[in-house]
């Protein structure tokens, strides 16, 4: 079977501080993220032969096109692209990285994400057009409204009641404000009591403000070679890359009545295709960990039974018995996720893969996991409605 | 005698009823004579109504049962258009899926304008479909703002099953100036009360009323049911009165419930009066406005095979308390509130999409699968059945009087909406498809999965910084 297990290896990871970095530019961001990776992967610039660059808010960012990429680390007129697709665009970054090195077209490869979301002047995602015929039908929605729908439909559908659902949905956010209180690059590092998150005020029904994520700025990167490759460099048993697919809406999902609005269609797929691509038989007891997209604790929620880790309608149990905490079965948003972590949009997928390459290392300081092998990573870009889902799985060459 | 008269009726009303008691309380302080008028309600749009959308309500509840086929022109009359120059008849005739090759016009510039496209309808000829609608905007603390009320009405005219005939009429212009509201105006100026009745109502009205009579050879004390709008109480039963027209024919002018709709209102009280009438009964109807058109009807046995609608009694009954001033004037653009940097949002229309879209956007057609049947909106290239996925094999499939039910839903508080929360979600249609799209009229906590709803007009976006407005159709409770 075609496919990218062990074909592509990860040999420098760099993440810089997220959060509300009034002080620093997009280029400062990139760079924080890059000499953290270069230095990790000890290389030079000059080796770096491709580069990808993820960037969702363009107009509001750094402007179109992989130049800004180019420019901030002067790299030396290589290849440079410019990619984006929705909250999977880190992710995105990382596949070009890893699908050039896997052709053969080059040795090593590099996948930076950036978003600078504090310069757009709003508090949430910032306002946009959905496309010239989009924009006259559809509703001026956003990210937590579009989300909450998911609430809406899952508590209808196996009947669970919303008051139950919304103490599942306050367990997702508490256990990952336990998490990034341990995670000295996270935008939000105090823990929050059950009771302050479900008394918080009310965004869109029934997602309350701590049911969403941080807007963060931040970026993340990633340099990639073959196996033989980081061998020769002294990498003796590298985390590779096991799985990276895509699944992309089609529209069945925004006209068609198959799908009841209350999981995510695209998240199935992707993961399905991932676990074979891995030869993962039971993702429960083969993943030590995932890092999903929560940009909303009901995301979470639903995405736990749609990467099979639990039945479907008994994943707000599960959240609720501790199955994901950081000492549950598999410890889910350990470095505190999109919530607390952050979600810089393009750096999002990045920094997950940041996570599972530095737990896989064992270098996670406070917040370590005991022997990780093998981690998840999972991006839902767009609404439930209509997405990008990727899902990545990393870990060791031989493990 | 002419064969010619209305077939078919109805009616739109605003489901918000705002009470006159909140609009005086809040300025009795500034003119304490509003005290004194405080009672009953008005009809108020939501943000999203206009005089277009209220005329496309209007005109669905007429076309009731009705082919839409065979209606060959459609009027819009009113005072409020919301476009001065843009064929608004012509937003309502693709709203209401007619064929576009009907003769089509706006009626303007005068509180006459219902009854006057409504003569000019049926001394026309034809399957035409008058509709009249006004929001009227009055400055606050104003008289008018306590007595103007929102709403449409649509009558369809023809010569087989008729269920009013149409005696005669007769029109009368006399430059009263009562009131008026210049070209550019934002506001009415009004003339003193007790002039507009002792020089314009009791002279002008009897005089037309009287020609009218006599061209209809009808006796003023055989008229059963007496129409005359008027913001002024007992201005009605004065003039029936002078007119020699029995005191129980005076009908009640709908003041006290919903205000008075402007244009719509003459028509508003004929589509009451018909759903109250009995075969073989005589109704006047007059319209007054620098001058006065006066009309002449006999119900026929027909009008009780209309298949049922709702009418202004379904429309009154559907009415629900608002006691928000504040609110209201916002909703009327009076008060400018601090909508913070989500309303920033540029709502330009991309025109040639909105043109090239316009069935889908306008007219609410779908596309039906001619291979697996699948219905879905909006009608595409590719089928969106994951097992068809047949190529251009789809054709329209109306959507707007489809059954439908909330299959997820949100309430809003973060998305910019001039009624917080926006409310939206997938509204799964029985026939199949699904939409993302606007819920309106509900009250906040009333949403839940499968919620029964109704397909509505309504505008979807303002776009302050052109002028413009758009439309799109919208899921409301279904009850």
């Amino acid at each position: 079977m075609a496919g990218i297990r062990d074909k592509v290896a990860i040999i420098g990871m760099g993440c810089s501080k997220f959060g509300e970095r009034w002080d620093a530019s997009p280029d400062d961001l990139m760079l924080e993220a890059y000499t953290e990776a270069l230095a990790d992967a000890a290389i030079a610039k000059e080796d770096i032969q491709m580069a990808w660059l993820g960037v969702f808010f363009d107009e509001q960012n750094v402007g179109k096109s992989a130049i800004p990429l180019s420019q901030a680390l002067r790299l030396p007129n290589i290849p440079v692209t410019r990619v984006e697709n929705l909250c999977a665009t880190g992710t995105e970054a990382l596949r070009g990285a890893v699908y050039a090195v896997a052709a053969g077209a080059c040795d090593i490869a590099m996948a930076l994400g950036v978003e600078k979301l504090k310069d757009t002047g709003y508090g949430g995602l910032p306002e946009r057009t959905k496309g010239t015929f989009e924009d006259l039908w559809q509703p001026n929605s956003t990210a937590p409204g579009s989300f909450a729908q998911l609430a809406s439909a899952y508590s209808a559908k196996h009947g669970v009641d919303m008051q139950d659902l919304k103490r599942a949905m306050a367990h997702v956010s508490w256990k990952s404000h336990q998490n990034g209180a341990r995670n000295p690059k996270a935008h939000l590092q105090s823990v929050v009591d059950m009771d302050k998150i479900l008394n918080a005020p009310m965004v869109s029904f029934p997602l309350g403000l701590f049911d969403c994520c941080g807007v963060s700025d931040g970026a993340a990167c990633a340099i990639v070679t073959t196996p033989e490759k980081a061998r020769e460099m002294g990498f003796d048993n590298p985390v590779v890359v096991k799985a990276l697919q895509l699944a992309a809406s089609n529209g069945v999902e925004m006209s068609h009545n198959s799908w009841d609005g209350s999981y995510t269609m695209t998240t199935r797929m992707a993961a399905q295709r991932a676990y074979a691509e891995a030869g993962i038989k039971d993702p429960l007891k083969e993943l030590s960990m995932t890092e999903v997209h929560d940009c909303f604790s009901i995301t979470e929620l639903v995405v736990m039974e749609d990467l099979g880790l639990s039945k479907e309608g008994q994943g707000y149990k599960d959240i609720l018995n501790g199955k994901y905490d950081a000492d549950g079965e598999v410890p889910c948003q350990i470095d505190g996720g999109l919530k607390c972590f952050g979600h810089p949009i393009g750096a999002s997928g990045l920094r997950m893969a940041y996570e599972v390459y530095t737990q896989i290392n064992g270098r996670a300081g406070s917040r370590q996991l005991k022997d990780p092998v093998m981690g998840l990573t999972h991006n839902l870009g767009g609404i439930p409605n209509r997405n990008v889902c990727s899902v990545s799985i990393l870990g060791r060459l031989n493990q | 005698m002419t064969s010619v008269g209305i077939t078919a009726y109805g009616a739109y009303l605003p489901k918000r009823r705002l009470n006159r008691a909140a609009i005086a309380a809040a300025n009795a302080w500034m003119n304490p004579a509003l005290k004194g008028m405080g009672k009953g309600a008005k009809a108020m749009c939501n943000w999203d109504e206009d005089t277009v959308t209220m005329a496309v309500e209007a005109g669905r509840d007429c076309l009731t049962g009705i082919d839409r086929a065979t209606v060959d022109s459609v009027t819009l009359a009113s005072t409020t258009l919301p476009f001065a120059d843009r064929h608004n008849a012509g937003i309502v005739l693709a709203a209401l899926t007619l064929d576009e090759n009907s003769e089509s016009i706006d009626v303007t510039a005068t509180q006459r304008a219902g009854t006057t496209a409504l003569i000019k309808a049926l001394k026309a000829g034809g399957n035409a479909l008058v509709l009249a609608a006004d929001h009227r905007v009055a400055k606050p603390g104003s008289a008018q703002e306590m007595q103007l009320g929102d709403g449409a009405a649509a009558l369809l005219l023809g010569t087989e099953k008729v269920i009013a005939r149409f005696l005669g009429s007769h029109s009368l212009a006399r430059d009263l100036v009562d009131h008026y509201r210049s070209a550019n105006a934002e506001y009415d100026y009004n003339l003193e009360e007790r002039w507009i009745r002792d020089m314009g109502y009791d002279l002008i009205v009897p005089e037309a009323a009287k020609q009218a009579l006599v061209k209809a050879g009808v006796a003023a004390a055989d008229i059963d049911h007496f129409i005359m709008p008027a913001t002024q109480n007992g201005l009605d039963a004065r003039q029936a009165k002078r007119i020699g027209v029995k005191a129980e024919a005076v009908r009640s002018n709908l003041n006290r419930e919903i205000g008075e709709a402007g244009v719509a209102h003459p028509l508003l009280m004929l589509v009451h009066a018909l759903e109250e009438a009995q075969p073989g009964q005589k109704i006047m109807v007059i319209g007054f406005g620098q001058g006065a058109d006066v009309l002449i009807f006999e119900t026929t046995d027909a009008l009780k095979q209309l298949p049922k609608r709702s009418g202004v009694t379904g429309q009154l009954a559907k009415g629900a308390e608002d006691n928000n001033y504040q609110r209201f004037l916002s909703f009327n653009g009076q008060i400018d509130y601090e909508w913070g940097i989500r309303a920033e949002r540029d709502n330009r229309t991309a025109q040639s999409t909105a043109y090239r879209k316009r069935d889908s956007i306008t007219s609410f057609l779908g596309g039906k699968c001619t291979q697996c049947g699948t219905v879905q909106f909006p009608k595409s290239n590719v089928c969106v059945n994951p097992n068809c996925q047949a190529i251009g094999t789809q054709i329209d499939h109306p959507f707007a009087d489809l059954e439908a039910a909330v299959k997820t839903f949100t309430e809003d508080n973060l998305a910019y909406s001039p009624n917080p929360p926006l409310q939206y979600g997938n509204i799964g249609f029985n026939e199949g498809g699904n939409i993302y799209m606007d819920l309106t009229d509900f009250d906040s906590g009333t949403i839940s999965v499968g919620s029964k709803v109704r397909m509505v007009f309504r505008i979807k976006d303002f776009d302050d910084k052109r002028g413009f407005r758009r439309y799109f159709w919208k899921a409301a409770p279904a009850a």
